[in-house]
Parts: C-alpha cells; sequence; structure tokens
C-alpha cells in the first residue's frame, strides 16, 4: 500500500550561555549530584526567577538565524504539571508569545530543493534528572540540569520521509552550532528531539491522527523511529485498524516505540502567564545588535562555495557545515596554499575520516592549514603518492602536528620517480606475469592497470603511479 | 511601664537619650512575650516561641536595637519558616528575605514568628495548623487575617512593630480589627524575594505598626529595587518621615467614592462619618461624586486570580525537597496524593481545586483570561479616580472583628470580609489601614487611604494627619 507520510520535528536545544537561565548557577555537564544549584533552581519556598539576558540574545540570534520573525514583547508562562525532576511543580516556558515565529530550514538542493517551515522557536528552562540504579527502593533526584536554558525548536509538518527529517536536524545543527548558539552535542543532551509521525493513504483527505514519538536520542534514533513509525502505521492502517492519537517512547535497545500514553491521559498544563517575570519589549536594537552578530551561515556559505570555488553542491555542503572546517578550506584556498578541488578532496576525504573515526572535531587536532597544504603539496609535486600520504603521513601530521615532510623522509616514503629504478620493476613485473602482459596485448586494457599495481606493491607504494603506468605502456607497445 | 509598649521612634529616643537600652528593650519584648503569649489559650500571636533566639547583625542603623517580629511565610536564614502549614513544617531556609537582609542592615532585631492563616489563606487567622490567635481587643474575637499573629503583637505590645504580607488585604483588615497601622504598599514597592508566594501578582511585603511614623520609617527601610525580584520597580524611595512634618492637608482632594456610600454597615457608616469631619477640619476636599464602577467585581475576580497563581506556587510542596512527606508509599502518585492530603488545611485545598479548575483547558479562557480583563478594568477605574483626587477614602473593612468560629462554616461569608481590602491589590496601589471611630460596640474599626502607584507619601501625609487629630 502507498501511503503517505506527515512528520513535524519538536527539537530542543541548549543554549550555550554559562549559567542558568532563571539564575546564577553554572551549567556544567557531568559534575557531582546537586552541586550546581540555588535556592532559585532548587524552586525552595519563596525565590523568584529572574530572566538572563544572555539567554535572551542567544535566543534572538537562533530566531533571526533561521528568518522568524521575533516576537515585539518577551513573555515566559508556567506550565504545571508534578515530576520530581521538576522542583517547582512547573516548568517556565513561553506558550502563548514565542521568542520567535515562523523561518525556514532548506534541505535537498537543486530539483530535491525543499523549504521546511519553522512554525516556533520558544524559551524555556530544562528539567532536573532522575536517578534509577542508585538502590533497590528509592530513586534520586540530581537537579543539576534544573534551569539550564533551553530553546524548542518547533517545525510545520513538512517533511515527508526519514531521510528528510535527518537532513532537516542536520542543517539545523549546523546552523546553530555556526552561530554559536548553541553546542548540539547529543551525547551531553544538548539537542534532543521528539518526531509528530502520522501516516494515511494516499489521496484520502485528512491528516492521519498524530502519534508523537519521545527519547530520541541521536539523529540515528530520529530516523530509525520514524521508520519504524510508518512500518507500524501503515500496516495498522493496511490491516483497516485506526491509528489512536497518542504519545509513544523510543526503545533503542529494541529499535521499536512503546506506547506511552493515550489522548486520553494526556497532561492538562494549565498555562498562564508567568506572574514572576515582568514582559518586556525587544528594541530595534536588540534586534539590530543580534543580526549583525550573526556570522554567515551554512547556506549562504555553501552558495559562495559552489559559486567562488565552483565546489560541487555535495562538497560545498560538506565544507560549509561547521565554521571550523569552512575556515581551514577557505583559508587554504584564499592564502594560494592550495587549489580549491585539491583542498576540498583533502578535508572531505581523509580529514573527515580522522574526525568521524576519532569522534573528535577539527579544533581538538593539530591540524592548521599550512600542515593540510604542505602533506598535500608533498602529493602534487610528485614527492610521495597520494596512498601513502594518507595513510602513513597525515594521520602524524593531525594527530601530533609534526611536519609531513618530515615524516615522509623518517618512514622512508619518497616517491621513487627515477627512471632506472622504475624500469627495473616493471622489467621484473613484466617477466612475473606473462599472462597478463598476453592478455593487454590482446586488447584487455584493464590488465594494464593490474601490471601497475604490480610494480606498486613491489617499490611498497614509493613508485610513481602515473609514471608507471606510462612507462608499461610505452614497454609493452615495443 | 514596660519597653514593649513603647513605638520603634520612642525606643530610639530612649536609646539615645540613654535612658534605656537596646538589651533592656529585647528582654521586655521577651518577658512580654512570655508573660502574655505562652501558650494557644492566650493570645497566641506567636509561634515556635522556643526557637526564637533574637537575630541582629548591625548595631548600627535606622532600626538598631528595634524588635522586629515576622509573619511566619518570611524566609530567614537558618530558621523556620512555615506559612503555617503541617505540609512546610522542619523547613529551614538556606537564606534570607530581602527585607530581612534590609531590616538586619538597618540594625533591627529579627525576633519571632507570627501566627497566620495557613499560606495567607483567610481573614481570621482561624485557618493555621497551629491553631487560631486571638483578638487584644477582644479574646472571644478574630484577630483578622492572614497577617492575625503579625497585628495582634503588636496591639497587645508583645512586639513594637511587625512585617505582615498582604495579597487581598492580609495586612490591612488585620491591622483594622486590632486597632494598628498597616500599610500595603504599591505592587512591585518592597521585593517579594523570600516572601513565601500565595498570588504572586497580588503579594506585598508590609509593616503593622503602632503608629504611622513608625510604618513610614519600616516602609523607607525595606522599600527598594531588588535585582532578585523581576517585578520589583526601580522607583526611588523617597523619604515617607519628611511627609510627616506638615499635618495641614489643605489643598488635598480626597475622593469618597459613590458605590462605598452605598450600603455602608452602621458602624462602617458611623466611621465614614467621623473620617469626613475630621479630613475637612484638617483642610481636605471631600470629593463624593468619584465613580468606581467595577470594584463591585473585585471580589469575584480576585478568587479567580488569587486561587488560580496559589495553585500553581504551591504544586512545589510535593514532599520531594522538603518539608513534610508521607510515609511509605506505594508509589509516586501516592507519595504526593498522601503527602498533599494530609499537609494542607481545608481552606488551601479548597484554593487549589478553585485554581486549578479556573486554569483547566476548556475553562481558563471564561474564568482566568475573563478575571483579568476585569481586573484592567477595576485598575482603569483607580486611574481614573486618580486623575481628580489625591486619595481615595473607604472603611478597610465592612465591620469590627467577629467572633472566633463565626465565620469559618461559610467561606463565601468569610471571603466577603475582605470586599474594601481586595481592590488595591489588584490595582497594585498603595493602601493604608489606620485606626479610626471605634464600633457600636467599642471595637476598633480601621478607616483604608487608597493613592496612586508609588504615593506612599501621600497616604502616610493623611493617616498622620488623621492620627494627630485624634490625638
Amino acid at each position: 500500500m502507498t501511503t503517505l507520510v506527515t512528520i513535524g520535528l519538536e527539537v530542543h536545544v541548549q543554549l550555550a550561555s554559562k549559567t542558568k537561565i532563571f539564575c546564577g548557577c553554572a551549567v556544567r555537564f557531568a559534575s557531582a549530584p546537586n552541586s550546581q544549584v540555588c535556592p532559585v533552581c532548587l524552586g525552595l519556598p519563596g525565590t523568584l526567577p529572574v530572566l538572563n539576558r544572555e539567554v535572551f540574545r542567544l535566543g534572538l540570534k537562533a530566531v533571526l538565524a533561521l528568518g522568524g520573525t521575533p516576537s515585539k514583547t518577551i513573555r515566559f508562562d508556567r506550565k504545571n504539571y508534578f515530576y520530581p525532576d521538576l522542583p517547582k511543580g512547573y516548568q517556565i516556558s513561553q506558550f502563548a508569545d514565542p521568542l520567535g515565529s515562523g523561518g525556514l530550514i532548506e534541505i535537498g538542493s537543486g530539483e530535491s530543493l525543499k523549504r521546511v517551515r519553522i512554525n516556533r522557536l520558544h524559551l524555556e528552562e530544562d528539567a532536573g534528572k532522575l536517578i534509577h540504579d542508585q538502590s533497590e527502593v528509592s530513586s534520586f533526584v540530581d537537579l543539576n540540569r534544573a534551569g539550564t536554558p533551553l530553546a524548542e525548536i518547533v517545525s510545520e509538518p513538512d517533511l515527508e520521509s526519514s531521510e528528510e527529517a535527518y537532513e532537516y536536524l542536520s542543517s539545523l545543527k549546523a546552523i546553530l552550532k555556526s552561530i554559536g548558539v548553541s553546542e548540539c552535542d547529543m551525547e551531553k543532551g544538548q539537542l534532543r528531539c521528539d518526531a509528530n509521525v502520522s501516516v494515511r493513504k494516499l489521496r484520502e483527505e485528512p491528516l492521519g491522527k498524530k502519534v508523537e514519538v519521545k527519547n530520541l536520542n541521536s539523529f540515528k534514533a530520529v530516523k530509525a523511529a520514524i521508520e519504524h513509525e510508518i512500518v507500524r502505521q501503515s500496516e495498522a492502517l493496511e490491516k483497516g485498524e485506526k491509528i489512536p492519537q497518542e504519545t509513544r517512547l523510543w526503545d533503542e535497545a529494541r529499535q521499536k516505540t512503546f506506547s506511552m500514553r493515550s489522548k486520553e491521559e494526556a497532561h492538562d498544563y494549565r498555562y498562564f502567564p508567568e506572574p514572576d517575570l515582568v514582559p518586556f519589549s525587544v528594541t530595534p536594537k536588540e534586534i539590530e545588535e543580534a543580526r549583525a552578530s550573526l556570522p554567515e551561515l551554512p547556506k549562504a556559505k555553501k552558495e559562495r562555495f559552489m559559486r567562488e570555488f565552483q565546489l560541487s553542491d555535495y562538497d560545498a555542503s560538506l565544507l560549509s557545515a561547521q565554521n571550523e572546517v569552512a575556515e581551514l578550506f577557505e583559508t587554504a584556498v584564499k592564502k594560494s596554499l592550495m587549489d580549491a578541488k585539491v583542498a576540498a578532496n583533502w578535508i572531505t576525504g581523509p580529514v573527515f575520516a580522522y574526525l568521524s573515526e576519532r569522534n573528535v572535531s577539527l579544533s581538538q587536532t593539530a591540524l592548521t592549514t599550512a600542515l593540510l597544504a604542505d602533506t598535500a603539496g608533498l602529493v602534487q609535486k610528485g614527492s610521495v603518492s597520494f596512498q601513502a600520504a594518507k595513510e602513513k603521513i597525515f594521520p602524524e601530521v593531525i594527530e601530533k602536528g609534526l611536519d609531513p615532510k618530515m615524516v615522509m623522509k623518517e618512514k622512508n616514503l619518497e616517491q621513487v620517480s627515477d627512471d632506472s629504478a622504475l624500469d627495473r620493476w616493471i622489467s621484473e613485473v613484466i617477466l612475473d606475469n606473462p599472462k597478463v602482459v598476453a592478455e593487454f596485448k590482446g586488447g584487455k586494457e584493464t590488465s594494464a592497470m593490474f601490471l601497475v599495481g604490480q610494480v606498486m606493491k613491489k617499490s611498497q607504494g614509493k613508485a610513481h603511479p602515473a609514471k608507471v603506468q606510462s612507462m608499461i605502456r610505452q614497454k609493452l607497445k615495443e | 511601664m514596660s519597653l514593649a509598649q513603647k513605638t520603634a521612634f520612642q525606643l530610639l529616643e530612649l536609646y539615645r537619650n540613654k535612658k534605656a537600652s537596646e538589651e533592656e528593650a529585647l528582654t521586655d519584648v521577651v518577658s512580654a512575650v512570655h508573660t502574655k503569649d505562652r501558650d494557644t489559650r492566650s493570645i497566641h500571636a506567636y509561634i515556635d516561641l522556643e526557637h526564637s533566639t533574637p537575630l541582629q547583625k548591625q548595631v548600627s542603623g535606622p532600626l538598631a536595637g528595634i524588635p522586629i517580629a515576622l509573619k511566619d511565610n518570611i524566609c530567614v536564614e537558618g530558621r523556620e519558616a512555615t506559612c503555617a502549614s503541617e505540609i512546610l513544617k522542619g523547613f529551614v531556609s538556606p537564606y534570607s528575605a530581602t527585607v530581612v537582609e534590609k531590616l538586619l542592615n538597618a540594625g533591627a532585631v529579627i525576633f519571632g514568628r507570627t501566627n497566620m492563616d495557613e499560606f495567607a489563606f483567610g481573614s481570621s487567622c482561624e485557618t493555621s495548623c497551629y491553631g487560631p490567635t486571638r483578638n487584644p481587643r477582644d479574646p472571644e474575637r478574630v484577630p483578622g487575617g492572614s497577617s492575625g499573629g503579625s497585628a495582634a503583637c503588636v496591639a497587645d505590645d508583645t512586639a513594637i512593630a511587625s512585617l505582615g504580607s498582604d495579597t487581598g488585604g492580609s495586612i490591612r483588615q488585620p491591622a483594622a480589627f486590632c486597632g494598628v497601622v498597616g500599610m500595603k504598599p504599591t505592587y512591585g514597592r518592597v521585593s517579594r524575594y523570600g516572601l513565601i508566594a500565595f498570588a504572586s501578582s497580588l503579594d506585598q511585603i508590609g509593616p503593622i505598626t503602632k503608629d504611622v511614623r513608625d510604618n513610614a520609617l519600616l516602609l523607607s527601610v525595606i522599600a527598594g529595587h531588588d535585582s532578585k525580584d523581576s517585578t520589583s520597580a526601580n522607583v526611588s524611595v523617597p523619604d515617607y518621615l519628611k511627609a510627616l512634618e506638615d499635618t495641614k492637608l489643605s489643598g488635598m482632594k480626597i475622593g469618597y467614592p459613590l458605590e462605598i456610600q452605598k450600603d455602608l454597615t452602621p458602624d462602617a457608616a458611623k466611621l465614614m462619618t467621623e473620617a469626613v469631619k475630621i479630613l475637612e477640619k484638617k483642610g481636605a476636599v471631600i470629593d463624593r461624586s468619584i465613580t468606581l464602577p467595577h470594584t463591585k467585581y473585585a471580589v469575584n475576580v480576585y478568587y479567580i486570580v488569587a486561587p488560580s497563581e496559589a495553585s500553581s506556587n504551591l504544586a512545589r510542596f510535593d514532599g520531594v525537597r522538603f518539608g513534610h512527606r508521607a510515609a511509605a508509599t506505594a508509589n509516586l502518585l501516592s507519595m504526593y496524593e498522601n503527602t498533599r492530603g494530609h499537609g494542607f488545611g481545608a481552606e488551601a485545598k479548597r484554593r487549589i481545586i478553585l485554581g486549578t479548575y479556573s486554569l483547566s483547558s476548556g475553562y481558563y479562557d471564561a474564568y482566568y483570561v475573563k478575571a483579568m480583563k476585569v481586573r484592567t478594568l477595576i485598575k482603569n477605574d483607580f486611574d481614573e479616580a486618580f486623575k481628580k483626587v489625591d486619595a481615595i477614602l473607604m472603611p478597610t473593612a465592612p465591620s469590627a472583628a467577629f467572633k472566633l468560629g463565626e465565620k469559618t462554616k461559610d467561606p463565601l461569608e468569610m471571603y466577603l470580609s475582605d470586599i474594601y481590602t481586595i481592590s488595591a491589590n489588584l490595582a497594585g496601589i498603595p493602601a493604608i489601614s489606620i485606626p479610626g471611630a471605634l464600633s457600636e460596640g467599642g471595637l476598633p474599626l480601621g478607616l483604608q487611604f487608597l493613592a496612586k502607584p508609588f504615593a506612599e507619601e501621600t497616604l502616610y501625609k493623611i493617616a498622620h494627619s488623621y492620627e494627630e487629630a485624634l490625638k
């Protein structure tokens, strides 16, 4: 059965403020339980919240970067519910009047370019954490996280597949990171996502019932949970079942969603304006300052990279997603240290491979523009093969900041372009492989490449491959 | 004569002339408390006397050596604060309220926690988990509420002065019932940081004193902007004592609203007639034409807005981090239910349920939103009136203090005893209650003056002039 999928995402990101949203406590991950707390974030009787203006400024930057409209007046509301990790029995959030309304995130490109509309961005405080594994009979509450500043970004239901959801999240993360509004480190819980998924039969009029999936702690989980839901809901529809509106929980271990509560069990949050915080106006000056402080956004950067450096759409989006990567690329090219295409290949190839393998960011490595250019330069000049540079020299460079030429010399990797040495290896290979030689002579072009490979092997990767190839062809034609 | 009977100004004068020492004054206050306020059969203005060690941090300042009693909803570092509720018993505050810091910096001696209606929910001081406070003018009668203890101790000379809090009349009505002076400052005039919230948009801390001068002195100490309270106003604090220098009211226009003139009880009518006479004699012009058409809805609006905020403010009393927690419960839900079910008294439960209902989806627009709209209309009425007059005059309460138990069975009747005080909270304006004429039965009646925001000076001037005229 063909089905039409409708997805909307609610993303919570931790704003990069040093202190909490309504008190002066530090926002610090992995501290001893209840060490980053004060009477205010503990919700002790008589305490009052005071808005951290830095949180407001970060939120405003995010709104502008996403192309939204900032609210004229900043107001907060109380969202009332009971849970032990919520000290006041209500969460201070924005309900009636979010900080930002509207905005867009573009995903895909060219023909498949899609504009995903953003519904709203609002500010709120995070709750604490429950700890269940310390005792058989009791649970504990750690309130270090309580009062951590969050922005919730809600998309319109414009997404139609798990891939689109993944792309949306990647773009959102790239934007927020590039403007310094959030680190978006999912491992530290700095980006959390809930997905609203509904499925309906094609051309059937009304939208399907909304199923909200919670507990999605990685982009992979978002993708997997959406795919699971599409299958689950499609199968139910196929069987003629009705999909109830409900909230479901993603079970990472079992790769399945489970019903958490039905619509009937949904909370009535009894929102009302927070009387402890006085509404205030956003001045045009504040908006201008926030706008002026925005760096070039990933999308604009990507388009400029394509235009200025003739990069492919794919390379440009990879290189523009992170500020530090974009800077590495751009400096290398602008200082004429590297050719744009070469720099792009090096960064999207060996550099990214290293970063993902070690799970580190560029700034955590020893790599500089000069070191990258020098490494690539050795290949360009023919001093070393790309293979050897990538596998044997570059890891030392990026990890320890060693000079690539020195590494090449120490490891004795310098490429041999000297005709006599090459000639000797080629002759040996031709003698050793009469069958392949015969095939080549019979017209099988690819056999030449096999022979080149054998020479490279014999030279322990030091032979200059282009030169070897031309010499082999020459020799066999003789 | 016991030094406990003195006003703060009298004590300061005695200290200055070395006719009495701070230690003597404190000893007299402590001994007055221990002789007159021993147990729940006495006036019972104070709770937890055994832990009421005096606290002083500065020896100099405008209140140096003046003992001040605090309502049980104001936090003092290292001391219990319970709002006269079982649910908060055992809660020792790790911090002090801003008003406490200010009092201590002014040299005051913090002494004693005064009884109150549970969470300030009440007008008679009868909903306290410690048992009721009695009215020193007639122990068969209530002292008013919710700051009943704070008013009773000042009236009974077991305190020099005290602080109370006023959400719908909780300073003024007990001050009226006990025959003392009570000020509800402009919303935002005094920091609420450290005041355990009842209704955040209405609560204000204010002084209860033996005379107007003491009141002005205390307010000048506790008023002012506080960065810990976003709702506190960044408006400079004038010298309130200066307003007392001239006792003539010539050129002053005082409004006596049409709506108040109707439906007065005989006692209230007598109070007003006498007040008008005295004020006119002092040179004030009484404007009987001003009108506050929407104040007739004040009680209705208040009993939507205040319980709504209270239902949310009281959510933090959940047994998780402090105060009472029900023993051995099966699961989280039953822990909440048993803790709150046992910890809160009947009136607290009534207001939590009322507020929860008003905020519920489907009812929110009909109740809360509508009430907030009418609240704006009430505020507009006052704005209009203050274009014509400097202050407004009305009784503090419809009658003198009623008897213990008289209104506990009918919450609505109890709520109506705040009919004249609630509007000032809804409008956010300052209002003072001072002793006026006596009732038919010889009990104190409170006279109330209201002024525009931050015009406490005007109120002190009128109140002081009136007080002088009665001497």
